[in-house]
């Protein structure tokens, strides 16, 4: 399976290394191999979203990134160092779980039924990774959170259980709980997908936000559109494999994969070279 | 550690006598739960009545046989009837005693398991012109009781093992015959290590086969 | 002065039945402790993923729920001693019915921590927290709510298979009916008076249990 590029992989050029890279990944569930041999990096401040049909396994392309699911074969480096395994005299071997809690704790991981804990408040929901993860010091916790929660828009919600909030304010509180503990890099699975048509632009505001910011963006989604707007490259998958990586403008509008072209005309119910 | 010799030496002969206590503890136990199965659906379908008479003496069966403990019950049927001239044998009153305690809780079994029927269900019936008690017995009952056959299988092996109780109204079951093998032979740890292993023995697999059924019944056809 | 009517010799039982129903309260709150703190040892033992330990909880809770509470009792009050060590009976009791409940709990919180949504555990993993500290900010806090209606319902069952300390002769309700019973000759009013005093014990527990899953289902 050819892969095509229409442009290079951007590379940091201040330390020349990409913040994420896979390395030959496949992962396997069963007889059924769900990721062929993927090899992608992502450069510091890149956003890049994944896009293809369902089944096409970029939801566990995502989660193999943190280690959420374990590949099958091939390795996961973020800034350079090999990231849920480790390297003992040329054998991978598991991490303990306290050292893969540490590695996951620079990810940030946004889900697409957002996984708030319900019997916390929101502000207890964003505080938790610092207070108990990162040991910090309660009083500071809360300012930082209850700002958090103000730069995503509801600061008023402090003391509301999720269950009190529409799915477009749980996800937000969601990407709040994930900025808490100063990620790296931020994953999005579908962040949109279950909520109702007119909650989707809130949360996508914020992420809009947050790449304006310099946050490294690896973005699951349906939103075609958003995709454009926002990612440095689009990476379209199908059946486990990479089909095509490209700019924005020209995968949308100028595929280059047979693939691509009927996967766009169907979702985008245009033809693709207008 | 002389008993162990003589134990193994008698073993065999425990073994025979404990057996024979097992057919007693089977005898109660489908006795009881067969009694328990149609009382159960008696009360069940009661407490669905219009009439709230009706339903409150349903309501306060399965309060009162769930908050008194079965050997009271027990003793209430066996000495207490005996006492007003009706007397029984221990195995029609442990058989009674057991069957009427569970009807309550199969009634309350019964119960989950009509209420976990979808109301579209019963909207269906009516809509193609079945009156209340054909959709009740043609297609909310049967899917009620396909739910419910992991709970009362689970109720079976429990009523097993609670079936041990009707030593005290001296029914021959299992504990029963090994009380009586201790008075002869003293050795007590011995017998009722080995009556706890055939109790073991019978109720596992059971639970074994109540567990798939539960696995299979959860996979389920939902339409 | 001795009873004629009923109300008379309701009035002489009445003290004693109730005093013994304090021993059965007593047994019953004791065992109730046992169990409930056995029962979360064990499960979390279970899903520890270390084998062997896991192993070994297993085996316990299969084997214990696979025998009558009766045959526990009996074990530990007329067994032990021949191994030299001797409980008086409402210590065996205690002993037996909290190891028998501890097996039956274990399993209430095994399936109550599976009930919380794996997408819990995924998000705590994903703020960084370890499998132990996922466990006590996360998952335990919302099993607590998922088991409180069937550890009720337990604390029900466990109040009447008191019952059965009777046949080890601890000294509880149904053993202060019996005595009764043969002082008396009159099991019938006897043994329903005894019933009533344990419905009265348990029935509000039950309503207490209704109204709990009632709060729960509209739920937090």
């Amino acid at each position: 399976m050819a892969v095509t590029t229409s442009q290079g992989g951007k590379e940091d050029l201040s330390t020349g290394l990409p913040l994420v890279r896979m390395s030959g990944v496949c992962k396997d569930f069963g007889p059924l191999r769900v990721l062929d041999s993927i090899n992608l990096d992502v450069a510091r401040g890149e956003k890049i979203s994944l896009i293809g049909p369902s089944g096409s396994g970029k939801t566990t392309l995502l989660r193999c990134i943190n280690h959420l699911e374990q590949p099958t074969a091939g390795h996961v480096y973020v800034d350079g160092k090999l990231f849920g395994e480790r390297q003992v005299d040329g054998r991978y071997l598991p991490l303990r779980d306290s050292e893969m809690a540490r590695m996951r704790s620079t990810i940030g991981m946004v889900f697409q039924s957002f996984n708030l804990f319900p019997h916390l408040t929101v502000l207890q929901n964003i505080g938790l990774g610092p207070l108990k993860v990162l040991r910090q010091p309660r009083r500071e916790v809360e300012a930082v959170s209850a700002e958090l929660l103000a730069k995503v828009g509801l600061g008023d919600k402090r003391d509301a259980f999720p269950e009190q909030l529409s799915g477009g304010q749980r996800q937000r509180v969601a990407i709040a709980r994930a900025l808490a503990m100063q990620p790296r890099l931020m994953l999005f699975d579908e962040a949109t997908s279950a909520l109702d048509p007119e909650l989707v632009g809130e949360v996508l505001n914020v992420m809009r936000q947050l790449a304006l910011e310099g946050m490294t963006m690896i973005i699951v989604t349906h939103e075609m559109g958003f995709a454009e707007e926002i990612s440095d490259r689009v990476v379209f998958m199908d059946k486990g494999a990479i089909v095509e990586i490209g700019d924005p403008k020209t995968l949308f509008h100028q595929p280059q994969n047979a693939r691509t072209q009927s996967f766009l005309s169907a979702v985008l119910q245009k033809k693709p070279f207008q | 550690m002389t008993g162990w010799r003589h134990f193994f030496a008698i073993l065999p002969d425990c073994i025979l006598v404990l057996l024979g206590g097992a057919v007693t503890t089977i005898e109660i136990t489908l006795g009881g739960l067969l009694v328990a199965l149609i009382l159960g659906l008696v009360i069940a379908l009661l407490r669905r009545s219009s009439f709230r008479a009706v339903t409150a003496l349903a309501v306060a069966y399965v309060e009162v046989f769930r908050c008194v403990p079965v050997l009271t019950q027990l003793f209430v049927i066996y000495f207490g009837l005996g006492q007003i001239g009706l007397r029984l044998s221990p195995l029609p009153a442990a058989i009674i005693g057991f069957g009427l305690n569970g009807a309550a809780y199969l009634a309350e079994i019964y119960r989950s398991g009509i209420e976990s029927v979808p109301r579209g269900q019963s909207e269906a019936g009516s809509s193609i012109g079945m009156t209340k008690h054909q959709t009740m017995v043609w297609i909310i009952l049967p899917q009620a009781i396909r739910v419910s056959l992991p709970p009362i299988g689970n109720y079976g092996v429990g009523l097993l093992k609670d079936s041990s109780i009707a030593v005290a109204i001296a029914a021959p079951e299992i504990t029963f015959d090994a009380t009586n093998l201790i008075n002869q032979t003293y050795l007590s740890t011995q017998i009722y290590l080995l009556m706890a292993l055939l109790y073991i023995g019978m109720s596992l697999p059971l639970s074994h086969l109540v567990r798939r059924l539960e696995r299979r019944s959860r996979r389920g056809v939902r339409a | 002065m001795t009873p004629t009517t009923l109300p008379q010799y309701v009035a002489t039982w009445l003290p004693e039945l109730i005093a013994a129903a304090g021993n059965t309260l007593r047994m019953a709150i004791f065992a109730f402790l046992v169990a409930i703190c056995l029962g979360l040892i064990l499960a979390l033992t279970r899903l520890s993923g270390r084998p062997i330990l896991a192993g070994i909880a297993a085996f316990y809770v299969e084997i214990i729920r696979g025998a009558p509470a009766l045959a526990l009792l009996f074990l530990i009050y007329f067994g032990l001693p021949s191994l030299g060590l001797v409980l008086p009976a409402f210590l065996a009791a205690v002993v037996g019915l909290g190891m028998n409940g501890g097996a039956y709990v274990s399993e209430i919180y095994r399936a109550g921590i599976s009930a919380v949504d794996r997408g819990q555990r995924e998000a705590a993993q994903t703020i960084g927290m370890t499998s132990g500290q996922t466990m006590r900010y996360v998952i335990l806090p919302q099993a607590v709510r998922i088991v409180l209606p069937p550890i009720g319902n337990y604390a029900i069952g466990l109040l009447k298979d008191t019952s059965v300390a009777s046949l080890i002769g601890a000294s509880e309700l149904t053993l202060r009916a019996r005595d009764l019973s043969s002082e008396y000759f009159m099991p019938m009013q006897i043994y329903i008076l005894s019933g009533a005093i344990y419905f009265i014990m348990a029935a509000p527990l039950s309503a207490g249990v209704r109204y709990l899953e009632r709060r729960l289902r509209q739920g937090r």
